[in-house]
């Protein structure tokens, strides 16, 4: 689980990427509070064999899903 | 020892980049009054670059202002860029700068030596612009900003606005794209050193040399490329005229780091909103994600985009290419049928 909150564009991609090159998860759960880093990580997941969900969990606060593709 | 600072860490969004979108301004201005005066002969109901005022049957008056937080860590080289990016107005116009003021925004613990850097920056562009800066104003403030309020001229009947464009006119383009995905992996320390150093080059270049050689030829619309990207700006272009613009995307020049970087998701929240303004009217056909993101990608200090008539766009791109070897052409200008205004292939 990555706590990207209080981090701006582009720094929650790159924690992302980083957490990805590094572990290769399965799954991989992200909290984000800038709805662009929510566009970022979806761009950055299709790119790279993730599925990614997300929903907001308050205001301007949303978690992500990856899910790495069969 | 001189306390370094980096700029960009002093803002939350940088250089045209943190324009107000396309959409929201439309609605912000919606319902102002808008009075008129029959020597303007451009005002802000037209979406254009810059104002433009009729003093006489020979001349006219062209006004523009510009400013925004740090794009680059070097003060310097801000100012530079910031100033380039005010006086790009004028030259959209046709027209030829020739007096600037200063708005400068500066947080207190500001460093003097880098407040007069800033401003050394802009002195600099626009004595080279062949403009001089007579005042200013400054104030105090969070964040950083900086830019010019420019005043230029131009022969009344040699105004070229963003409406004019006519169907089988070429398009030209006179810098590269990419500038907002490759700043936005910078803040990540990602973009490497040299190609960041391109696009600050880039940024601060004039629009002088492609003013000066498009006034030549018949052109008939320009515009220069900055916050609303590419296909933001063909976009106001295209609904200008009335016409829709024929994009060969294989012909714009995209740094090959900048698509690396969107396939990465390294994108600006610039993009997303000027995909969301303008996507309903691009027909992006079999066009990558990534391409469509660079074409969508904000600009600090973009190039010129330029219709010219058929007739001259080989003697355009000809002259062009001796004083700004990036200039390109992209596209062509059609009648317009209904249905998208821009189309991609």
């Amino acid at each position: 689980m990555i706590d990207a909150r209080g981090y701006s564009c582009p720094m929650p991609v790159v924690m992302v990427q980083k957490e990805v090159k590094k572990n290769a998860p399965d799954t991989l759960e992200v909290l984000v509070d800038d709805p662009c880093a929510v566009e970022n990580i979806t761009r950055f997941a299709s790119n790279n064999g993730y599925e990614a969900s997300s929903r907001p969990t308050g205001d301007d606060e949303f978690a992500l899903t990856l899910v790495r593709k069969a | 020892m001189e306390q370094e600072i980096k700029l960009t860490k002093l803002a939350s969004c940088a250089g045209c980049g943190a324009k107000v979108g396309a959409g929201v301004l439309a609605q912000l201005l919606d319902g102002l009054p808008v009075h008129t005066d029959p020597n303007l002969l451009v005002g802000f109901d037209k979406s254009d670059d810059a104002a433009v005022y009729r003093l006489s049957d020979e001349l006219a008056l062209v006004q523009t202002v510009d400013f925004f937080p740090p794009i680059a860590d070097d003060p310097y080289l801000f100012g530079q860029i910031a100033a380039a990016n005010a006086l790009s107005d004028i030259y959209a116009m046709g027209g030829e700068p020739k007096l600037a003021l200063n708005l400068l925004c500066v947080p207190k613990n500001m460093p003097d030596h880098a407040v007069q850097d800033i401003l050394r920056g802009g002195y600099d562009k626009v004595y080279e612009a062949g403009a001089v800066i007579a005042g200013g104003h400054s104030i105090l403030d969070e964040e950083p900003k900086y830019g010019l309020c420019v005043t230029g001229f131009v022969h009344p009947d040699q105004v070229l606005t963003n409406a004019g464009a006519q169907p089988n006119d070429v398009l030209l383009l006179t810098k590269p794209l990419g500038a907002g995905i490759l700043t936005t992996a910078a803040k990540a320390d990602l973009c490497p050193e040299d190609v960041l150093a391109g696009v600050f080059a880039r940024m601060a270049v004039l629009n002088k040399a492609a003013r000066d050689a498009m006034v030549r030829f018949r052109v008939h619309a320009c515009t220069d490329i900055t916050g609303f990207g590419l296909l933001g700006h063909a976009l106001e272009l295209a609904q200008g005229g009335d016409v829709r613009l024929q994009i060969d995307t294989a012909a714009v020049d995209i740094p090959t780091e900048a698509l690396e970087f969107a396939r990465m998701g390294l994108l600006p929240e610039g993009m997303y909103r000027n995909r969301r303004y303008a996507e309903p009217f691009v027909d992006a056909g079999e066009t990558v994600l990534e391409v469509q993101d660079a074409l969508y990608d904000p600009q600090t200090s973009g190039g010129l985009l330029i219709a010219v008539h058929p007739g001259d766009a080989d003697a355009l791109l000809a002259a062009l290419q001796k004083t700004v070897p990036s200039a390109q052409r992209v596209g062509t200008v059609e009648t317009y049928t209904g249905g998208a205004r821009i189309i991609l292939r």
